[in-house]
Order: C-alpha cells, then sequence, then structure tokens
C-alpha cells in the first residue's frame, strides 16, 4: 500500500464505511415486514456487521479508489432503494 | 483465500490492535471488575452488615413504603429494590421529586435500608465497584457523550482486530495447543493466539454486544429515519419496541395508596414466590397513581423481565406485558444479558472473569508482541529504539502494569481516607488516576527494563497487602471472614492475595531472565534489545 493511500482509505473506511452501514441497515429496517419498531431494531443491530464488512473492503482491494467506489456506491443503493420503499407506504 | 488478501487483513489486524489497545486494555480491566460489582461494592462499605437472604418480600415491601411515606411523601416516584440476590443484597429505595418520567428536573437519591427495622443504613461515600464497572463504557473525568463514543471506536476496532484476526489465522486448532516459552517473540505470538483462541466466543460475543448497548447513540441516524430525531421521537421508538403500556399523567388530587403488600401477594399469585425483583410507583397519593412490578432481569440470559401495572388505588390489574415481546428485542436482549452476565451463579461468574482475564491478556500480548518483534528486528540491524517503539514501550508499561496499580490504589484510598472527609468518593477516584500518572511518569523517567520489574513488584506488593490493611482498618478481617462464612469479604481478601502473588512472580521471572541474559552475555552474542536498550541509557 503507498503512503498516499492510506490516509484516503482511513477515510474511505471511517466515513464512507459510516454511511454505508446506515444506508444498509435503513434499507434492510424498511424492507423487512412486521412491526417498524422491531425491523428498526434488526437494522441496528446488523449495523456493525455491515461497517465491519465495509472496512474490510476498503483495505483488501487493490486501489484507493476502489476502495471509495466501493462503499460509495452501495451505499447510494442502498439509500435509494430504502428511500423508494418508504416513499410506497409501509412495505 | 489470496495472500494480498491475507496480507492487508494482517496489516488491519495489527493497526485497529495496537491505535487503541491501551483505551481497550482499560475498558477489559474496568468491565472484568464490573462482573463482581456489588462484591466489591461491599467490600469498600464494611460498615454495612452482611447481607443476608429475603425473608418474606411483602413484610420487606411493607418496612420500605413505611419509609417512604415517612421521607417522600410529595415525590412524583418512588423506586424499591428488594433484596433479592447478589445482584441487589440490601433493600434499596430511590425517589425522584419533579416528573415521572425521567429527563432532566429529577433528583434521585437512592438509600439502603435495613429489611428488618426499616432504618436506613448509612456507610462510607464510596464510589464502590459500580464506578469501576461504569469507567468501562463512560471511562472518567470526559463528558457522559465523549466517554461512550471513545469507548465505541475503540469497541469497533476490536471488532475488526478480533475478525481480521481469524480471518489471518492459519491454524486455529493446533495453536490451542502450542506453547513454545522462553524464545522471545515466538513466545508472544504463542500466547496472544492461545489466550484469544481460548476465548474467542466470549471475545467476540463481549465485543459486539458492547456496540449494542448503545446502538441508538452510535447509529442514531437509523432511528431517526423512521422516527424523526428529536429525543422525544427517540423515546417513542423505545417504547414502541418495549410496547411498554402507556402511563397516565398525575390526576393532582389526592388520593390514598393501597398498601403494597397487596399488590405483592397478587403479583406473587401470578408469578410463584421468588420472582419480584422491583417495584416502581409514580405518583403516590395521586388519583392515578401506578404501581409497576417488575420480575427479575436476572432469571436467564434474556435480559427483559416481565411487569405488571396495577391502579394504585384500587390495586385493580391494569396491564401485563410479557418479558418477549418479538423475535428483534429478545436478540438484543439476549445480547445485553449475555454482555452483563447478571444471570450467573457463582461457578459462571468465575468463567465470565477469567474469560474477562483472558480478553486483557490477549490484548496486552498483542501490545507486547508488536513491541518485541520491533525491537528484535531493530536489534538486528544494530539501531536503537525509535520514538514510535519508544512511546509503545512506555505505554505499554504505564498501562498494563500502571492501571492495576492505580487500582490498587483504589482500594488503599478506600481503606485509608477519612470517613468525613468532603467529596470521599470523587477522591478515592481521583487516587486512581493519581497512582496511575505517577506510574506513568515512572514508566518515562527509569530506563524501560528497570521499569517493567519495579511497577510489577510494586503492584505485587499493593495486592497482596490489600487483606493486611484490611484487618487493620475493619474488624472484618480474613480469619474471621472464614470463619464466619462471610464470602464476599473472604473472597475479596482471597482474591486480591492470589493477584498480588501473580504479579510478584511475574516480577520474579522477569528478574531470573534479566539476570540470565546478562550473564549470558559475557560469554556470546549479541544481548537482547531490551538489555541493550537499558545499559545505553544508563550509561548516557
Amino acid at each position: 500500500m503507498n503512503k498516499l493511500a492510506i490516509p484516503s482509505r482511513i477515510l474511505a473506511a471511517a466515513l464512507g464505511g459510516y454511511a454505508l452501514a446506515n444506508s444498509g441497515a435503513i434499507l434492510l429496517a424498511a424492507a423487512l415486514p412486521g412491526g417498524q419498531a422491531e425491523a428498526v431494531t434488526w437494522g441496528l443491530l446488523a449495523s456493525f456487521l455491515i461497517y465491519t464488512a465495509a472496512v474490510m473492503w476498503v483495505f483488501s482491494v487493490r486501489s484507493a479508489l476502489r476502495a471509495w467506489l466501493g462503499v460509495l456506491v452501495p451505499g447510494f443503493v442502498c439509500g435509494a432503494l430504502a428511500w423508494i420503499l418508504m416513499q410506497g407506504g409501509t412495505p | 483465500m489470496t495472500g494480498h488478501f491475507r496480507q492487508s487483513m494482517a496489516w488491519l489486524h495489527t493497526w485497529t490492535g495496537l491505535v487503541l489497545g491501551w483505551v481497550l486494555y482499560f475498558v477489559f480491566v474496568t468491565g472484568t471488575l464490573g462482573y463482581f460489582d456489588t462484591e466489591i461494592d461491599r467490600w469498600m462499605q464494611p460498615e454495612l452488615p452482611v447481607a443476608t437472604e429475603m425473608a418474606d418480600a411483602r413484610a420487606t415491601v411493607r418496612v420500605a413504603q413505611d419509609y417512604l411515606e415517612h421521607h417522600a411523601p410529595g415525590h412524583a416516584r418512588w423506586f424499591i429494590s428488594l433484596p433479592t440476590d447478589r445482584n441487589s443484597p440490601y433493600l434499596s429505595v430511590f425517589s425522584q421529586q419533579g416528573r415521572a418520567h425521567g429527563g432532566p428536573g429529577m433528583h434521585a437519591d437512592r438509600v439502603l435500608l435495613d429489611a428488618e427495622t426499616g432504618r436506613a443504613l448509612r456507610a462510607r461515600d464510596t464510589g464502590g465497584g459500580q464506578l469501576l464497572y461504569q469507567m468501562h463504557w463512560k471511562l472518567h473525568y470526559l463528558p457522559e457523550i465523549v466517554g461512550q463514543w471513545t469507548v465505541g471506536v475503540a469497541t469497533m476496532f476490536m471488532l475488526l482486530a478480533l475478525i481480521t484476526g481469524i480471518v489471518v489465522h492459519k491454524k486455529i486448532f493446533s495453536d490451542f495447543f502450542t506453547f513454545r516459552p522462553g524464545k522471545g517473540q515466538r513466545s508472544w505470538l504463542d500466547a496472544h493466539n492461545a489466550t484469544s483462541v481460548i476465548s474467542l466466543p466470549f471475545q467476540l460475543m463481549i465485543t459486539y454486544s458492547g456496540l449494542v448497548f448503545l446502538m441508538t447513540v452510535y447509529m442514531p441516524m437509523i432511528v431517526s429515519a423512521f422516527y424523526g430525531s428529536d429525543d422525544a421521537a427517540q423515546r417513542v421508538f423505545r417504547e414502541d419496541l418495549a410496547s411498554r403500556p402507556a402511563l397516565v399523567q398525575p390526576a393532582r388530587t389526592p388520593a390514598s395508596l393501597l398498601p403494597l403488600d397487596h399488590i405483592i401477594a397478587d403479583a406473587q399469585e401470578r408469578w410463584g414466590e421468588g420472582a419480584i425483583d422491583a417495584r416502581d410507583v409514580r405518583h403516590p397519593y395521586d388519583a392515578h397513581a401506578r404501581v409497576i412490578v417488575r420480575g427479575s432481569i436476572a432469571a436467564g440470559p434474556v435480559r427483559a423481565a416481565p411487569s405488571l401495572v396495577y391502579d394504585g388505588v384500587s390495586g385493580e390489574l391494569l396491564a401485563e406485558q410479557a418479558a418477549r415481546t418479538s423475535a428483534a428485542k429478545t436478540t438484543r436482549d439476549l445480547l445485553l444479558g449475555l454482555h452483563e452476565g447478571m444471570f450467573a451463579g457463582p461457578v459462571v461468574r468465575w468463567l465470565y472473569v477469567l474469560s474477562g482475564l483472558l480478553g486483557c491478556a490477549m490484548i496486552g500480548s498483542g501490545l507486547i508482541l508488536w513491541m518485541v518483534k520491533r525491537r528484535q528486528r531493530e536489534a538486528k540491524l544494530g539501531g536503537s529504539a525509535y520514538p514510535g517503539l519508544q512511546l509503545v514501550e512506555r505505554l505499554n508499561i504505564a498501562t498494563l502494569v500502571g492501571l492495576p496499580v492505580g487500582i490498587a490504589a483504589y482500594f488503599w484510598g478506600n481503606r485509608l481516607l477519612p470517613a468525613e472527609l468532603a467529596e470521599r468518593a470523587t477522591w478515592e477516584a481521583n487516587i486512581l488516576f493519581l497512582a496511575w500518572a505517577a506510574m506513568a511518569a515512572h514508566a518515562v523517567w527509569r530506563p524501560v527494563a528497570r521499569a517493567w520489574g519495579e511497577q510489577l513488584w510494586l503492584a505485587g506488593a499493593a495486592y497482596a497487602l490489600l487483606p493486611m490493611l484490611n484487618a487493620l482498618t475493619t474488624e472484618r478481617h480474613l480469619a474471621r471472614s472464614l470463619l464466619t462464612g462471610d464470602w464476599v469479604f473472604a473472597g475479596f481478601d482471597l482474591t486480591m492475595l492470589a493477584v498480588g502473588v501473580m504479579f510478584a512472580s511475574v516480577a520474579y521471572a522477569l528478574a531470573r531472565r534479566q539476570r540470565r541474559f546478562a550473564a549470558r552475555q559475557v560469554i556470546d552474542s549479541p544481548p537482547p534489545s531490551h538489555i541493550v536498550a537499558t545499559r545505553a541509557e544508563e550509561t548516557a
């Protein structure tokens, strides 16, 4: 890993990973059937796993650019899907 | 698995483990002590009588109600906790003025009562085991939110270090049985592997569930996306999840309160004797008085209790709530319950403590491994310790041994500070951190090899002499507590003695090893680097 890439990856892991953990958990909560509080709880419980997987992804891929894309693209996709589901009323 | 993947995970393991490793060590040491929180509380208040089992819940609650009627008549909330087990060894009450639903403006004051006479029990002011336990997620001196986030980030690092540690591991099973002592870096690697592998399920559980405790603090946006972001919305989420029956506002018209033992009798009929843990009275002597009876959250690993809501005036049962309402909530409660181990009896409690100590050993050996590896590399290259390595060496001494010395000082402070001292509990905690700061200063000032030995001997003495200090300053010395079967006091004294002996034997082993290396150095080949470092510093 070259030296300039490390700070960039740390940011991608900390912030990008956090964003992905949130949007992934919100999508999960929006998509799950059943009561809202339960679905949100499942999302909260899963969020730390998503975060961990995202950080491992960021540090395992070969370039910092791929690291950023790998957290931001799924982050946006999850966020957009969650938004669509939530607009459609309770799923 | 590709070589690149394993290599990058090894890199991540090293750095996530190192950067906040000292914070994690603090969290694991204080958290492990937390498994003996009420035992430490009791040792730190030797004036209190030996706790006895509750004879009769109905009589005991009557005693508590009498006390509250005299001492907290106008208060919005009464809370009575029955002496059921080690989690709550004494009858205790607290009351709140102001709003009954918590939040700002409440004044809580917990009082321990003699369950027979209803007399308030007085004892020295101390933070007790509770303070040590609370430090493991709040730290100390810091605003709560800062402490919680620091610990949260450290816990996330821990989770990453655990999972990457599993990934980089080639042969988990054989490491279980591998230990090659006296071989420097290899031995530390073996120790790190063995402690981690033996206790891996515990470490994964404790780390993940640690995050779950404060998941709405760390991940507030997930709740806000559905409930809105203000405090009230967060409360709606919590009530929604617990499906708690809504409580009413006070009617502001006075009414008489039913004797609580009638309500206890009814609850006992439903749940059986001994299943009741606490009673919560909202708006006593109001027409809308509510009495909430809770079961024990320590009945099993799922940290949830059923509750019954009664009308405090008529005694009518208004609502009944089960402990388990949904799979999501039960999963959360199971994680929290496993983390706290409130359900654990003596054997399981000791297993918790041993697992916690293995966690401390895992973190400590990892921190030492980082240092030994680089020290040996530097020695081979003929260089001396660079600033980063020196920093880690000093931090390791100051934390791995210095923190335990600080905690011993906390116990010494408990026995030696005058009973009437103002802010006494605050000063006990200050002593912990002053002693720890002194150890940090010592670790910076002394040559590395000397600093390890000196602090280890000091820790050995500070713990091993605690039973003697206890004998000199209280009536409840070890011989007496053994003879009278006072297992909390005897257990504390004996454990401290064992911890002292352990530190002293490590100090002794280290001293022997250093002598052997010094002797061998005369005959052959380069000595280990820490001795070179010591020599260089001494001649400088």
